[in-house]
């Protein structure tokens, strides 16, 4: 079953003269495990279809379904619940709190929702060891880099086995090698049965997910999937 | 793409023979450019000939190469020279595109779309292949894979903005779509290209 359903949405902001059609009619479907990417030019909808596929936003028409379930059908404290214990954000921005360290920040999710202190650290330890940062566990976010800020977001937005990563431009604002290691964070995620939904400005980062979509003007316009095989790329006439 | 020098550059870590030289060449390269060696041997006379390698014959008259004081200057030099944009020759997108234009919005349109489809899918698969190198260590495929990454990533860059430049002039007062405006207003003039490799 598909972690993400979004299925024929339409999103209208305003009314009358200033009616603006953000969304037109969009179908996204995200299997567990599953990287995929939006494209598309600034006002084409890619950072409303994430706002609604992460609930932070209804569509006028429409449905979002999170493991099934149309979060419409569900009232104000089951949708928090839900979407706490399941997406986690990525944004531009790292959004830590400069006065927890890097572990504490990662393991803050968990206490928030109920898992004792010492317990939530240890798991957060456990994360960033897997991810080859246990060594920057107990600093603080002013002595990290960019790229390794970006990555301990990353940790504290899929920790506790959330099972949809959302990111919005989390590489904008990183040098291309700081880029690659986020990249190479979210595919191992992936791999370790997350699914992603990247919205990104830079094909070079697109190109990591398994599906590329275009938007254009709300609607989509493209869909990329891999087809040719490395022969074909590199050896034209020999594959 | 400069075989003298490259095998000059491999002649510099140690003495070679010219089968090996094509080997280390296109294990460097990923097999990306394979040499015949008649082409290697050709240019290894010139290099001798040029004062910019030697060679020796062994017992059986195979010749070992190696790069001389002058072929580490002029190794030197190449490394020292930026690579001109004039032999970059892949120009053939740009010039289609301008062709292109001849033929209308929707042609462009579409030229830019199914481009686009097929830089992305290599850009995925150079992706993955950079995966692999990473994990089997090979610094130099790696950085090879790269340099293809980023020509894709401007080419498809160049392709967003024909097709934002193309959105923009078809949005202007007066202006009429289709094809029949080349009937009235003549061929529609190209922007220039911008001055990179594509």
């Amino acid at each position: 079953m598909a972690i993400l359903e979004v299925d024929r949405a339409c999103k209208v902001f305003g009314s009358g003269e200033v009616r603006v059609t953000a969304l037109d009619d969009v179908s996204l479907s995200v299997e567990p495990g599953e990287f995929v990417a939006i494209m598309g030019p600034s006002g084409s909808g890619k950072s409303t279809l994430l706002h609604l596929a992460g609930g932070l936003d209804q569509p006028t028409s429409g449905r979002v379904l999170l493991g099934g379930r149309d979060l419409a059908s569900l009232n104000a404290a089951s949708l928090a619940h839900v979407l706490r214990r399941q997406i986690g954000f990525v944004f531009q921005s790292f959004n830590l709190l400069g006065s927890l360290t890097a572990a504490e920040n990662i393991a803050l999710p968990l206490e928030l929702d109920g898992v004792r202190p010492r317990k939530a650290m240890a798991a957060a330890r456990s994360l960033l060891e897997s991810i080859g940062l246990l060594a920057v566990a107990d600093r603080f976010p002013g002595g990290l880099s960019g790229g390794e800020q970006q990555r301990v977001a990353i940790a504290r937005a899929v920790i506790g086995g959330r099972s949809l990563l959302l990111a919005d431009e989390p590489t904008g604002a990183l040098d291309s090698l700081s880029g690659e290691l986020v990249m190479t964070l979210l595919t191992q995620r992936c791999a370790a049965g997350c699914a992603v939904v990247l919205v990104t400005h830079d094909v070079r980062h697109a190109a990591w997910a398994d599906r590329v979509v275009f938007l254009r003007d709300g609607r989509l316009a493209d869909e990329v999937m891999p087809q040719a095989g490395p022969e074909g790329l590199l050896y034209p006439g020999r594959a | 793409m400069s075989v003298r020098h490259s095998l000059l550059a491999i002649l510099d870590a140690g003495p070679m023979h010219g089968y090996g030289l094509k080997t280390e060449f296109e294990a460097a390269t990923g097999d990306v450019w394979p040499l015949n060696v008649g082409q290697v041997y050709t240019t290894l006379g010139r290099l001798e000939r040029d004062g910019l390698a030697t060679s020796v014959a062994d017992a059986e008259g195979q010749r070992t190469y190696a790069i001389t004081e002058a072929g580490r200057a002029e190794l030197r030099q190449w490394f020292g020279t930026p690579v001109s944009r004039e032999v970059v020759p892949r120009q053939e997108l740009a010039i289609k595109l301008v062709m292109a234009m001849r033929s209308g919005p929707e042609v462009v349109s579409e030229v830019v779309q199914r481009q686009r489809i097929a830089t992305v899918r290599s850009l995925q698969e150079f992706t993955r292949m950079k995966a692999t190198a990473e994990a089997d260590g090979g610094l130099a495929w790696l950085l090879m894979l790269d340099a293809f990454v980023f020509q894709a990533e401007s080419e498809a860059r160049w392709l967003d903005l024909c097709e934002a430049r193309l959105a923009a002039r078809q949005a202007e007062p007066g202006h009429r779509t289709g094809s029949g405006d080349r009937a009235t207003a003549g061929p529609v003039q190209p922007e220039p290209l911008p001055e990179r490799s594509i």
